[in-house]
């Protein structure tokens, strides 16, 4: 092999996705594919899945096998958390959810959805639009993923037949509609050939649209494009008052990440919950002044005015605040073994920020196979449910359709620490 | 989809942004955490990410490294070397005095002292009440590292169950542990070796001498370049060649750092970070398949030591 002088210069940014779909219908094999085909997979590794494909007695490589990842799943055969991939195309680099189709894993469809903005759902061209893509694009959709892609896998086992393709997008372009998903796109494969991942191949050649990987890294990196308010929870608070450096004894650097929009030096922004307003001074990063700062990006604020800020505080737009709150309606995905019981008291963590929090109404549990909505007392591990909460003190709350970021929460048992639900602002 | 934009971090910005927001939840979450420093690439790159995070104010955290007596000199060196620079106070635990006291046995004096690193880590953790460890371990590093957290649970014991794992969604990480349990974050989970490589060249991180290319005593053991005859800190020779080993001078270098035992390198005439990252690019072979004596083992061996409480 002879090096290249000089790589590409990557900068499409990173992308991460999310792979979904039922039981057999080859998402391992779809995700084995990208890493090969973008060359992802060492020769090592190739080794040791070969060997591992010939004591199964299988007689071409199992592409599958890269994804499989702990000795106990490997045992039952069956993938049983998410797990993280990473490939890069020189250009752009991707991180891979991979989200177990397993019927009782909505738990972990939705851990794998909640820092995605592509989804991947995985159809079997013979088996068409099944309970469980209708679940896992409903998800997708609860979690607010911005773009789906439907992958007609298998096509190689129906003969690569265009009408049975079509048939498929207008069955799912008909539900699609129904739960409001807009962005959908859709496209024709085969993992276990490789045709329409990286290389076309030369059976669908009645597909003129692009191929996966172009798709993807032709879609935005950008969680939206619409223009979001400016929020800054407060992480930690710097101040090097005993340093040796006497300029710094007055220096109040306030740490954290833009969860949303962006901000520049002078602009107005409030603190809350003390509701103070104020100018930016200066944003660093390593002792380097920046003009702005933008979505993502984890600086430092330093602000005109002295104000008392510390971790759970968040500063914001003066002009679009975010609500100040003690009582939330959310919707709830129950992840514990332990039941919700109304009679206990949660951590809730917002941000940065952690408050008790008790149930003070279920309003319904979904169906997500049917999305009928239906009374509960209690919700289960998987469980789906929309419920108002009461907290101890207010947190700084936006729609989690406006903003992801400050919409989302996540519920933590007392007792055990457990993280048990996660939960999306709806009001 | 609609195209491209609203303005984005760069891959690089990106992981290093999340990497900085890691770290400080720890910083916020946890009362005691320590940054476990070796001297390594992906140790070295924490560093900076500890600077960008909490200058100019001090870490809130010490660095500790747990030392297995058979690290290369240049390493330690530079591990020193690197703590006073920063100003930063560095906590060294030994599995030799761990051999002392007893909690670690080696099977023969040869034996790798890799994976005791556990057993002095945790006597470390208990000695000082640490209730978090801020490691450099990367998910692409080893299949079983693939569902690991970046805020990974540790028992009292400090075990780790693959299957009593906190859910961890959007960025909001739980840290919360009990009197005596702890948590180990992992602040470059979605980092590749490539990343790890890009951003030392962006960043300009100085490394030990042995991650480039030099020329050094080895022997051919078992399809792997074995070095041989290395000097440890106290002057004394490690690693000699067994008889009838034919020892050559070949050129080579380190893609992990650890315990001499089993820490291979590879061949190499990468003598820069630029040469590095473009023969990380074209290479075949994974970092831990190449240089990692210990997990050629079994398939599953990391997960093995990981429930045992290795990083």
């Amino acid at each position: 092999m002879s090096a290249p002088e000089k790589l590409p210069d990557v900068d499409n940014g990173l992308l991460r996705f999310l792979t979904c779909g039922s039981v057999d219908d080859g998402k391992s094999t779809l995700i084995g594919r990208l890493l090969f085909d973008t060359k992802a997979i060492l020769a090592d590794t190739l080794t040791a899945i070969e060997k591992t494909s010939n004591k199964r007695g299988l007689t071409a490589v199992d592409l599958s096998l890269l994804t499989d990842g702990l000795q106990a799943e490997r045992e039952q055969g069956i993938t049983i958390d998410v797990a993280y991939r990473y490939f890069s195309t020189g250009t752009r680099k991707y991180i891979i959810a991979d989200a177990p189709g397993h019927e009782q894993y909505t738990r972990n469809m939705v851990t794998a959805a909640s820092t995605a903005n592509v989804a991947i759902i995985l159809i079997d061209a013979r088996k068409g639009v099944l309970t469980q893509t209708r679940r896992h694009s409903y998800l997708a959709k609860l979690v607010g993923i911005p773009h789906v892609v439907v992958a007609v896998n298998k096509m190689d086992l129906v003969d690569y037949d265009q009408a049975t393709y079509d048939r498929i997008v207008a069955e799912y372009k008909a539900f699609a509609e129904q739960i409001g998903l807009t962005d959908v796109r859709f496209i024709p494969l085969s993992a276990l050939v490789g045709d329409m991942i990286v290389d076309r191949g030369e059976s669908l050649n009645w597909y003129d649209g692009p191929t996966l990987i172009e798709i993807l890294e032709a879609a935005p990196a950008a969680h939206t494009e619409k223009a979001e308010s400016f929020r800054f929870p407060v992480q930690y608070v710097c101040r090097p008052q005993a340093s040796d450096n006497p300029e710094l004894h007055d220096y109040r650097g306030f740490m954290g990440r833009v969860e949303s929009g962006e901000i520049k030096v002078g602009d107005s922004v409030t603190v809350l919950p003390n509701g103070l307003t104020t100018k930016v001074k200066d944003i660093q990063l390593y002792g380097e002044s920046l003009p702005k700062a933008i979505h993502e990006q984890s600086v430092t604020l330093l602000l005109e005015d002295e104000i008392d800020i510390s971790r759970g505080d968040m500063i914001v737009n003066s002009e679009e605040l975010p609500a100040q709150t003690k009582q939330i309606d959310a919707v709830v995905c129950w992840l514990s073994e332990t039941p919700l019981s109304p009679a206990r008291t949660y951590w809730l963590r917002h941000t940065t920020r952690e408050v008790k929090a008790k149930v003070a109404a279920i309003a319904h549990r979904v169906d997500i196979n049917t999305l009928s909505k239906d009374a509960a007392s209690t919700l289960a591990m998987n469980d789906i449910a929309q419920l108002s909460l009461k907290l101890a003190q207010p947190i700084f709350a936006d729609n989690y359709t406006d903003s992801r970021a400050t919409g989302a929460f996540i519920l933590i048992d007392e007792s055990t620490n457990n993280t048990v639900g996660a939960g999306m602002i709806i009001g | 989809m609609s195209t491209l934009t609203k303005q984005t971090l760069s891959h690089l910005d990106w992981l290093e942004s999340e990497a900085i927001h890691i770290m400080r939840e720890v910083a916020g979450q946890c009362s005691n955490p320590v940054l476990l420093f070796s001297g390594g690439k992906d140790s070295i790159c924490m560093l900076r990410i500890a600077e960008k995070a909490f200058r100019p104010g001090k870490f809130p955290f010490p660095l500790m490294h747990i030392d297995t007596g058979h690290n290369y000199r240049e390493v330690v060196e530079f591990r020193d070397k690197r703590a006073a620079e920063l100003g930063e106070r560095l906590i060294v635990r030994s599995v030799e005095d761990s051999m002392k006291r007893g909690t670690v046995v080696l099977k023969h004096e040869n034996e790798s002292r890799n994976k005791h690193q556990s057993v002095t880590l945790l006597e470390a953790i208990e000695e000082f009440g640490f209730d978090a460890c801020i490691g450099g371990a990367r998910r692409d590093e080893e299949k079983a590292r693939a569902k690991e957290r970046i805020m990974s649970f540790r028992d009292e014991f400090g075990q780790w169950d693959p299957k009593n794992q906190r859910p961890e969604l959007w960025n909001l990480y739980n840290a919360r542990s009990h009197k005596g349990e702890n948590i180990r974050a992992f602040p470059i989970s979605n980092w590749t070796e490539m990343d790890v490589w890009q951003y030392i060249e962006r960043e300009q991180l100085e490394l030990p001498s042995i991650y480039f290319a030099h020329t050094r005593p080895v022997v051919m053991r078992q399809g792997s370049i074995v070095p041989v005859n290395v000097p440890l800190m106290t002057g004394e020779l490690t690693n000699l060649p067994k008889a009838g080993e034919q020892i050559i001078d070949l050129q080579v270098r380190f893609r992990t750092v650890g315990d001499i035992s089993c820490t291979a390198p590879v061949e190499s005439d990468a003598d820069t970070v630029e040469k590095i990252v473009i023969e990380t690019a074209t290479t075949t072979i994974t970092e831990r398949g190449a240089t990692r004596l210990d997990d050629q083992t079994s398939d599953a061996s990391m997960e093995q030591r990981k429930k045992e409480g290795y990083f």
